[in-house]
């Protein structure tokens, strides 16, 4: 029973981290390589906040969403003042820096050795300890980032997005910011990535550097190319798949060493047969692209 | 002083060593149709992406109801009230058509991330407001039955009514065309011009680049010639179809 709340608890955290991506990469077409980082922003800035300070989740929350709003402006305004291929470096820079940075400063982020013993949250007197504490926890927070995702891609806020991905050239021909626009939905999304951050930093009560690094980020963009870039419910459909299908492993016996490296493969696999035969993703309409085409 | 709508002062703008636009200059007065014509490369397109704010303008100004708008970014410019389409395309082609239009008004409450949260009631008014305008605009260029079709099951002649349409949708004083009627067959040409020529009458001022000549004649009012950058010659359409330095161009 437990095993099976825990797979529910990392869904709910993929459909946080994929959901906020999605509104960057999905319907604006940035493609980020910087999600990680944003995820591991949350999590730090909780956990240390938890240990040094004791200060309490709601505060700490608020705080590792602006902290990670912040950080996604500073890189998000040079990064998308230059072209598609080159934010996509720039992101996977800053995702560089970030994991170097948890991972060497030993003395404030603990380095390799993370951060242990981070206290359970406790939410208006109410300490949450059990794994359905934090499934309800966690799907609370599920549904609002879905809610305020499909507020913003159902407003002609959203409207804008979609036409800078479709075609940026006609969206300033039109009248829109588009620079504005681009920073904005980053930000959004930095912020939105960090409660994800959080929620596993409070789940696991013990974080590392290696909870986020590229590959995480790299995962995170599988979930929405996967179940379905643009969609709203195609992130969610693609945290359940992608999370739910290496756990099948483990029931035909397959033993851990192999596991692990299956689970790569399986990912990677995926990720080339969808590009290829449904570039829509799962639940999509869109075919996943990356920037406005140049034509 | 003169006091034209839009002003358009020793405009210069170079690619590489090749000067696209060697200090040009004309007015366009209000709803007035003024056509630019001239063969490849003579900078018609390059004025339009200087004026829009596609290119950087590296000399000379650009003057809309006496503010210097020089240099100003796109959206700046559109919402001034200068709007544009493009020689190749420019929609959302995977949204439906009343989308695009609905995309072009002007200032929406609903871009706003702050009323989409906490102000819905004025967006969602706003919205159903632009919408009914939104499908009075595509009637009045005959589209109304396609406004729920994706973009790009649209024929080429009805996607740049459609183009022309956003521009009407932003309230643009001044529409800048290029090449409106390109490519496009014949019956949809006469559609396409008629419309352009009731601009006017709505309180537009238009200008037009074309190489198809009898469009031009048909519906500008003033007509310029321009070659290498600089105007060679302008004048009533007649004037200028009977020029001998535009009759060398065309014919050869």
């Amino acid at each position: 029973m437990e095993y099976f709340l825990h797979i529910l608890i990392l869904i709910g955290i993929y459909i946080i981290l994929s959901e906020s991506l999605n509104l960057i990469a999905g319907y604006t077409g940035l493609l980020s390589i910087a999600h990680a980082a944003f995820y591991s922003v949350g999590a730090y800035v909780a956990a240390l906040m938890a240990l040094n300070l004791h200060s309490p989740f709601l505060v700490n929350i608020i705080c590792a969403i602006i902290l990670s709003g912040l950080l996604g402006a500073l890189v998000g305004i040079p990064a998308l003042r230059i072209r598609d291929d080159y934010f996509v470096i720039a992101t996977f820079a800053f995702q560089v820096i970030t994991f170097s940075i948890l991972n060497n400063w030993v003395s404030f982020t603990g380095g390799p050795m993370g951060l242990p013993g981070i206290p359970p949250p406790t939410i208006f007197g109410l300490a949450i300890s059990s794994h359905l504490g934090f499934l309800l926890l966690i799907g609370f927070s599920c549904a609002l980032i879905l809610w305020i995702s499909h507020r913003i891609v159902q407003s002609p806020f959203g409207r804008v997005l979609k036409a800078i991905r479709e075609d940026e050239v006609f969206a300033q021909a039109v009248g829109k910011n588009v620079a504005a626009y681009k920073v904005l939905v980053f930000i959004i999304g930095a912020g939105m990535a960090a409660v994800a951050g959080v929620m596993y930093a409070y789940y696991i009560s013990f974080i590392d550097p290696t909870s986020f690094t590229v590959m995480e980020s790299i995962f995170i963009i599988s979930i929405v190319i996967i179940g379905g870039a643009g969609s709203l419910w195609g992130p969610v459909i693609g945290a359940v798949v992608l999370v739910v299908l290496p756990e099948a492993l483990r029931f035909v016996g397959m033993p851990s060493s192999i596991a692990a490296n299956m689970r790569q493969i399986i990912y990677g696999g995926l990720l080339v047969a969808f590009m290829m035969w449904r570039p829509q993703g799962l639940m999509g309409k869109h075919t996943f692209q990356s920037g406005a085409d140049s034509k | 002083m003169s006091n034209a709508l839009l002003e358009i002062q020793e405009v210069k703008k170079h690619f590489d060593g090749v000067h696209a636009l060697a200090g040009f200059s004309c007015n366009l007065e209000e709803r007035e149709i003024l056509g630019l014509i001239g063969p490849n490369g003579a900078g018609k397109s390059t004025l339009f992406n200087v004026m829009s704010g596609f290119l950087p303008c590296e000399g000379g100004k650009i003057v809309f109801k006496g503010q210097n708008i020089t240099g100003a970014p796109p959206y700046q410019i559109t919402s001034q009230g200068i709007s544009r389409t493009f020689q190749n395309l420019r929609l959302i082609r995977q949204v439906r058509v009343l989308d695009n239009v609905l995309l072009a008004f002007q200032n929406q409450p609903g871009e706003r991330l702050w009323n989409v949260f906490f102000r819905q009631g004025v967006c969602l008014k706003q919205e159903t407001a632009n919408r009914e305008e939104a499908m009075a605009l595509l009637r009045e260029v005959g589209m109304a039955e396609k406004a729920d079709d994706p973009a790009e099951d649209l024929s080429y002649g009805q996607q740049k009514l459609l183009n022309l349409a956003c521009c009407l949708a932003a309230k643009s004083e001044v529409i800048l065309l290029d090449e409106p009627v390109a490519g496009i067959a014949p019956e949809m040409i006469e559609k396409i011009l008629r419309i352009i020529q009731e601009l006017p009458g709505k309180g537009k001022s238009v200008i037009l680049i074309e190489h198809n000549l009898d469009a031009v004649m048909q519906v500008c009012d003033r007509v310029i010639f321009m070659d290498a950058g600089v105007m060679v010659s302008e004048g009533t359409p007649e004037e200028v179809r009977n020029d001998p330095r535009v009759i060398e161009a065309y014919i050869e």
